[in-house]
């Protein structure tokens, strides 16, 4: 996938003037944040569980590679293969080995975060297999050309006109507008794809150590089509997505659908483990597990390690305010939002990610909606942190941080400049309470008016008056 | 919260932000006054500046640590640390213990500080039991839950109780009231298209109220609205709430012309 983060400033901009996309993201804003509220509400224990999911993840980052172990232990014993990517390439060198031995020539997609991490599809591709997204918003995106901009609705940004041009144009049938006959088009389609397919790729939400199995939830049921109808299953998933029990994958379930779209559950939640049995009716001939390091196990035991909890729900960035104004795209990568602004820098590098952390008002709400806890705020600052170390902070706001830590660590000096400012500026504003540009703009007044000060400062005023020391 | 004072008039250390002292000392002058009315004696020290939160949220510790043992020197000696903003008695309250991880004496004195630093409303209700005012304002109000308060600090209910006991005064709540303004400190400097759309965001969710007061708890980001607000031509008035809990409101509201 291509890397266009370091544009993140231009894109945000072109963002917020494409009216399609604001219509797109207006009308799904509100639904998301209303339905995750009420479904949260409606269960006295949410809160609860949120504790213990952050628990049942600490427990298993502390101690991961005895779950990936167990994990991988379980998988081989029901006869599938577990493998260890330690980057995006080396995945790729694993998942077209294992399509070139099955002599595939179809491949069929369920929805994938980490195979976008891979770049899987563009590789596949070049390598002369047909690759078929099935989820719905991953299938409209594919026929667009256009990366997910979003991780649970990858194609959130797009109006059902977009759509309608988009079938009318990939299916060579008459432009539909009605949602429902949209669906069953893209079915049509897909439906016939899933029986010819010979490699399936899912994802794995969780992957459970004790059972060896990898679970999917999704609300189309193309995941169960994509994986049981293939000679060939791979799963691709995360190294810190395994979880101990069966016991634990019902707490996830519960928080995962209600902070994500506000259901209690997802429509299908599907198991796997190994390959089709002896007396099975239906399911793959092999079965694949790709896990994708990819810069996590640096994140274990440092400042970043509670980064490892998330589960994908989306929910932070349906709760930020910027990524509600800008969309996906803008952030540049597969990850959007609060955690992609996290997570980016930290596997993409700090080179061309300087904006994400940055393009934050800390403002708290998606901590305030993380199922697992996870503290964004803080790790934003964090990478800001590391970035100012790095001496990456821009010159220019570095020597104001200096001046503005030189006068304001010297109170007399510091009382005496705003003095001086507020009587420039109120003389300035004249009489007018507010000043419509300023001589040395640091980017106020492009859209706003600064009201104007009146003229004293509250410390000297007070010291007139009272006389405080 | 439900501290009760530790002394029947507790001295509190009036935490002058940055930005109201430069900007809006009516606002200094409605805290002084609701603190003095809740029964407090107000002092505010001449040593204080700045909480340190420029540095500490641009990724300069050293700053923050440096302004924050300013902080505490000036204020640690007094019953409360108290200051009209969510924002810097958050960074105050949350982040100045964790500035000192390493330094086991001055954590102790940043966890002491932070143990008794509250934000004004907060503390008027929370610790001082007021439960109305003496006030007088005429118009409708709505009122917009700045981020650092609303989350860090617990300031949600209290702001609108004392407001319900201001003669004159309707409240009208907004849709998405705890969403953010698009302040954000240096974000709205750093990243303005997108802080304008927040802001206009916030203010289409004000004025389908139809309300014609705008009331925060945060100068930062009522300087933001009030100037979106002027920019373009609005005539809804901006203030603090405490200057309207004080009975202060009665001057030119932010932005706006000289009476």
């Amino acid at each position: 996938m291509e890397f266009r983060s370091p544009e993140f400033k231009t894109r945000a901009v072109h963002a917020l003037h494409d009216a399609n996309l604001q219509k797109a993201l207006s009308n799904t804003k509100a639904g998301f944040v209303v339905k995750r509220a009420q479904a949260a509400a409606e269960m006295p224990e949410f809160e609860a569980l949120r504790d213990t999911a952050a628990e049942i993840k600490n427990h298993v980052l502390a101690n991961l590679d005895h779950y990936l172990e167990k994990y991988e232990a379980a998988v081989t014993a029901a006869g599938g293969h577990v493998h260890y990517a330690t980057d995006a390439e080396d995945a790729r060198r694993i998942i077209l080995g294992i399509c070139k031995k099955a002599n595939a020539k179809r491949i069929t997609k369920g929805k994938s975060m980490v195979s976008e991490e891979m770049g899987l599809n563009e590789a596949l591709i070049a390598d002369g297999y047909e690759v078929v997204e099935t989820d719905l918003g991953e299938y409209i995106i594919q026929l667009a050309d256009e990366p997910p901009s979003h991780i649970i609705a990858p194609a959130i940004h797009k109006t059902k006109d977009q759509v309608a041009d988009l079938f009318a144009a990939a299916h060579n049938k008459p432009r539909k507008t009605d949602r429902a006959e949209l669906v069953a088009e893209a079915r049509e389609v897909l439906r016939e794809k899933y029986f010819t397919a010979e490699v399936g790729i899912t994802g794995g939400n969780f992957l459970v150590a004790e059972t060896g199995s990898s679970v999917i939830v999704t609300n189309e049921g193309n995941g169960d089509l994509t994986q049981t109808l293939a000679k060939v299953h791979i799963v691709t998933s995360g190294i810190e997505r395994v979880i101990p029990t069966l016991d634990d994958l019902s707490v996830f379930l519960r928080i995962l659908a209600r902070s994500a779209t506000g259901q209690e559950t997802e429509s299908y939640t599907t198991f796997s483990t190994g390959p089709r049995r002896e007396g099975d009716i239906d399911g793959p001939e092999e079965y694949h597990v790709v896990l994708l390091d990819n810069g996590r196990s640096k994140m274990l035991g440092s400042r970043f390690q509670d980064m490892l909890r998330c589960i994908r729900c989306g929910a932070c960035m349906n709760h930020c305010p910027v990524y509600g104004s800008i969309g996906g795209h803008a952030y540049g990568w597969v990850y959007p939002g609060p955690m992609g602004s996290v997570l980016t820098p930290l596997i993409k590098g700090m080179d061309g990610t300087y904006d994400l952390p940055n393009a934050c008002t800390l403002n708290g709400r998606c901590k305030s909606v993380c199922p697992v806890r996870i503290p964004l705020p803080d790790l934003l600052r964090e990478i800001r942190h590391n970035q100012f170390r790095q001496d990456m902070t821009p010159k220019r706001q570095k020597q104001a941080l200096k001046l503005w830590r030189y006068v304001a660590e010297r109170p007399k000096l510091y009382h005496f400049a705003e003095r001086i400012g507020v009587r420039i500026l109120a003389s300035m504003a004249n009489g007018k309470g507010k000043l419509r540009s300023l001589p040395f703009d640091p980017g106020w007044t492009g859209a706003r008016d600064l009201p104007a000060p009146t003229g004293r400062t509250f410390l000297e005023l007070w010291q007139a008056k009272r006389g405080d020391k | 919260m439900s501290d009760t004072p530790i002394n029947p008039r507790p001295r509190v250390g009036l935490f002058a932000t940055c930005v109201m002292n430069a900007f809006r000392p009516s606002i200094g002058f409605a805290s002084a006054k609701l603190l003095e009315d809740a029964g407090c004696h107000v002092s505010v020290p001449a040593a204080q500046t700045c909480c340190g939160q420029p540095g500490l949220n641009s990724g300069d510790e050293d700053s923050a640590r440096a302004l924050a043992k300013q902080v505490i020197e000036a204020f640690e000696d007094y019953d409360y640390v108290v200051g009209p903003s969510g924002s810097c008695m958050a960074t105050i309250r949350h982040d100045y213990p964790n500035l000192f991880a390493d330094m086991a004496d001055w954590r102790k004195r940043a966890e002491a500080l932070a143990a008794k630093s509250y934000e004004l409303l907060s503390f008027l209700t929370d610790v001082m039991g007021v439960t109305e005012v003496d006030a007088e304002y005429h118009g409708t109000i709505t009122y917009h839950d700045s981020c650092s308060g609303l989350r860090s600090m617990g300031v949600k209910g209290q702001p609108r109780q004392l407001l319900g006991s201001v003669k004159g005064l309707t409240i009208k709540e907004m849709e998405d009231t705890d969403v953010c303004c698009g302040f954000g400190g240096t974000f709205c400097v750093k990243y303005p298209e997108i802080s304008e759309k927040m802001a206009d965001d916030k203010l289409a969710n004000a004025a389908a109220t139809g309300a014609d007061t705008l009331l925060g708890g945060d100068l930062g980001c009522l300087l933001h609205l009030a100037g979106r607000l002027r920019r373009k031509g609005s005539p809804v008035k901006v203030y603090h709430t405490a200057e309207v809990l004080a009975g202060l409101a009665d001057g030119p509201s932010l932005g706006e012309e000289n009476r």
